[in-house]
């Protein structure tokens, strides 16, 4: 007999079909089979039933940005871990950064992660590609023959690209492959020793600043060089206003330019540094109320395509040390639909917008068949319901590492079940 | 035509004459029969790059037309001491030679050099810009092998951003009547491709098998900039020729490679000495073209009167 789920008497929200009502799904072998009215497919004809009352229906959500730590950083995540506590967020995909040791900058690497993630993956798992060998920015990785063993995009994200001639060629080098460059962009020599936003407080707390300017220049420089190469280029983890500007600049003139913010960087500022608590030092920076003002508009106006959370685990023994010597980065993928909901829940983004920055727009920058639901196409689909209360505690965490700023606050908003590839991955208790 | 510094500037009909010089001294040359055109004249090889072909190409031209090539290399010429590209100019131009061939890593130089000296000038390869002569030689190999370039496809494979191999031969392969494409990694073509009136393509499995010839370049190991593409290996797995990829090409196909040739790298072995491979051709009728060259720049009456005896009939 098939394998066969249906998720009931919730919302469908499809943003690719522009679709949100409430409608039944069925999933058979692996496949959408069905999206009907509500009671329209009877209950018999499906082995699982997942109740959605009250709650959403929408594709897998895809997350651009994470690090799964594997190959060589084990002790921080690995794919087995850090997929896990991406179907509990919600996720069905997520596309991992190439900084593991060694560095994803050789087909060998590639290959390694496709078949572990194969073996032990709780999701899809898009592989991410360096740029440039060992990171270094100095000469190009083997792009295209990672690409043959299933890389997606390329980045060389953490250790921005910072010559612009190399950065040109790579635009230039993917292009022969159709994949998009990801841009961590941060100038890193402007960057230099800082450790948090430049500002007044950074001044009052004898922390080395890290000014805005550093990610303006960037971003400026990237869109320049998309301008000259037509490559697309997805900017990372925007933090400031002005790049905001620069990247509705470029949209607006027609540059194949995208960009992601983080749950952090959307709803925390600068001030949460005060009491040198590592779990808010990042990379780049938590900065003003102005700056996530406008990044929230960004996203509203579509300027900002993608909620990512550069899920960045890290061992206690690299976060319970001195802020200036503590590792950039904090966990997000249980978080993230609930921290990002409060978006909603505040009016500034619809369901509909949500949805689409954590699925269209992911699938859209990478080439996926997924993110969207379609009858025939692939069975990923979340579950969630945007107005059940809880609280995340240690216990819920399923990543190897703890580095989470949103512990023991409550969240409104919660994941009921991930399925991906028709396979139940998740399935909340309550 | 007084100098011979680009392909671009050449006409049909200059293209046409030359070949047919060349022919016309084809088998004179493969009975080694004298052809004492330069009898008398000195033509200065100056070579500000290492080359050994071309240099040697050139050299063997003028002997066979019985004139005396004077090699000046940059390693061991007044270059090495720090005298200027006019001073050099000015000085070879006061030991009276009757023509000057110049190779040089700037763009332009043999054209620079025209305004210093009063005999003819032969660009010998001016940095990424012009190679006029591999341009005629390589018309004129495939015109003998295919019988006309009329209507043929050629798809130039290689290092086209930097290859003034590359430009020569689309000016002379155009204006012949071929349609040309190229194909590079992105980070090896000219910006904007399609201002040299070529169809270009990242892949070469988009334009083999329509192919009547593939020209491979040689991809500059000793130059080769790691910020254009990531490794050796990986240029020949996704650009270059190999058996796997020769499947793809018509049966009459051909395969050109100006050399020196990175066996394994831009061409394998199999192909580079394999039946669709005229590389030594090329070679041979390289010496044919130099010589029309330089006969008809430097003793055009003399030439045209050779060949009207020789039964050359056009020219």
């Amino acid at each position: 007999m098939k394998k066969s789920i249906l998720i009931h008497s919730g919302i469908v929200i499809d943003p690719m079909s522009r679709l949100h009502a409430p409608k039944d799904l069925l999933i058979e072998d692996g496949k959408i089979t069905a999206i009907d009215d509500p009671g329209k497919i009877p209950h018999t004809k499906a082995q699982t039933l997942i109740d959605a009352r009250g709650g959403w229906i929408t594709p897998g959500l895809i997350d651009l940005h994470v690090h799964l730590r594997e190959p060589g950083l084990e002790y921080k995540e690995t794919i087995a871990s850090g997929t896990k506590a991406a179907v509990a967020g919600g996720f069905t995909g997520v596309a991992c950064m190439a900084n593991t040791s060694p560095v994803n900058d050789s087909p060998y690497v590639t290959a390694f992660i496709r078949e572990k993630a194969k073996a032990t993956a709780a999701c899809r798992v898009h592989i991410v590609g360096a740029v440039t060998k060992g990171l270094k920015g100095e000469e190009l990785a083997e792009i295209g023959s990672m690409v043959n063993e299933g890389i997606v995009a390329i980045s060389d994200d953490g250790m921005p690209v910072m010559n612009s001639y190399l950065m040109r060629k790579a635009m230039d080098y993917a292009r022969a492959f159709g994949i998009p460059i990801i841009s961590h962009a941060e100038d890193a020599n402007l960057v230099g020793q800082g450790v948090m936003n430049e500002s007044a407080l950074s001044n009052e707390l004898g922390l080395r600043g890290i000014p805005a300017a550093a990610e303006e220049i960037i971003v400026a420089r990237e869109i320049a060089l998309c301008r000259l190469t037509r490559t697309p280029v997805h900017i990372q983890h925007i933090s400031a206003e002005v790049s905001v500007e620069h990247i509705k600049r470029a949209k607006d003139q027609g540059l194949p330019v995208t960009a992601e913010a983080s749950p952090h960087h959307l709803t925390l500022t600068e001030d949460c540094v005060r009491e040198y608590d590592t779990h808010f030092k990042m990379s780049p920076p938590l900065r003003t109320e102005r700056d996530v003002e406008a990044l929230r508009q960004g996203l509203k106006d579509g300027t900002i395509d993608a909620i990512a959370t550069d899920h960045a685990p890290h061992n206690v023994i690299d976060k319970a040390v001195e802020f200036s010597e503590a590792s950039n980065g904090v966990i997000g993928l249980q978080t993230a639909v609930p921290v990002t909901l409060t978006l909603v829940h505040e009016k500034i983004l619809s369901p509909l917008a949500f949805i689409r920055s954590l699925t269209e727009a992911p699938a859209r920058l990478l080439k996926l068949e997924t993110g969207r639901l379609k009858i025939g196409g692939v069975a990923d689909v979340t579950v969630m319901h945007p107005d059940l209360e809880w609280e995340f505690v240690q216990t819920d965490n399923l990543s190897k590492s703890v580095n989470s700023p949103f512990f023991g606050k409550k969240w409104k908003g919660k994941i009921l079940a991930t399925v991906v590839g028709g396979e139940v991955k998740y399935r909340s208790e309550s | 035509m007084r100098h011979l510094l680009e392909a671009a500037h050449l006409s049909r009909e200059e293209i046409r004459s030359i070949f047919d010089t060349a022919r016309a001294f084809g088998p004179k040359i493969r009975n080694d029969e004298s052809i004492p055109l330069l009898q008398g004249k000195a033509i200065v090889n100056l070579f500000y790059e290492n080359s050994t072909r071309t240099r040697s190409s050139f050299e063997v031209a003028i002997r066979k037309l019985g004139g005396v090539a004077m090699n000046f290399a940059a390693s061991t010429s007044s270059a090495a001491k720090g005298e200027t590209l006019i001073d050099t100019a000015r000085n070879l131009e006061a030991m009276r030679p009757h023509a000057i061939v110049v190779r040089h890593a700037s763009a332009g130089s043999p054209y620079f050099l025209t305004k210093y000296v009063s005999v003819p000038v032969i660009n010998a390869g001016d940095g990424f810009h012009e190679h006029p002569t591999q341009g005629l030689l390589d018309a004129l190999t495939i015109e003998e092998k295919l019988g006309t370039l009329e209507g043929k496809r050629v798809v130039i494979l290689g290092d086209i951003a930097h290859s003034r191999v590359a430009r020569s031969n689309i000016h002379i392969l155009k204006k012949l009547g071929a349609s040309v494409a190229v194909c590079a990694p992105p980070t090896l073509l000219p910006p904007k491709p399609e201002t040299l009136g070529v169809d270009y393509a990242y892949r070469p499995e988009e334009l083999l098998p329509d192919a009547d010839v593939v020209m491979a370049l040689r991809i500059q190991l000793e130059r080769q900039n790691r910020m254009q593409i990531p490794s050796i290996r990986e240029y020949s797995a996704f650009w270059g020729m190999n058996q796997a990829r020769a499947a793809l090409l018509k049966p009459g196909c051909i395969i050109l490679h100006p050399g020196p040739i990175n066996r394994g790298v831009e061409l394998d072995t199999e192909l580079a000495d394999g039946p669709r491979s005229v590389i030594l051709d090329q070679v041979a009728n390289g010496v044919l073209i130099r010589m029309a060259v330089l006969a008809k720049l430097v003793v055009p009456e003399a030439t045209a009167e050779w060949l009207k005896k020789n039964g050359g009939n056009r020219a």
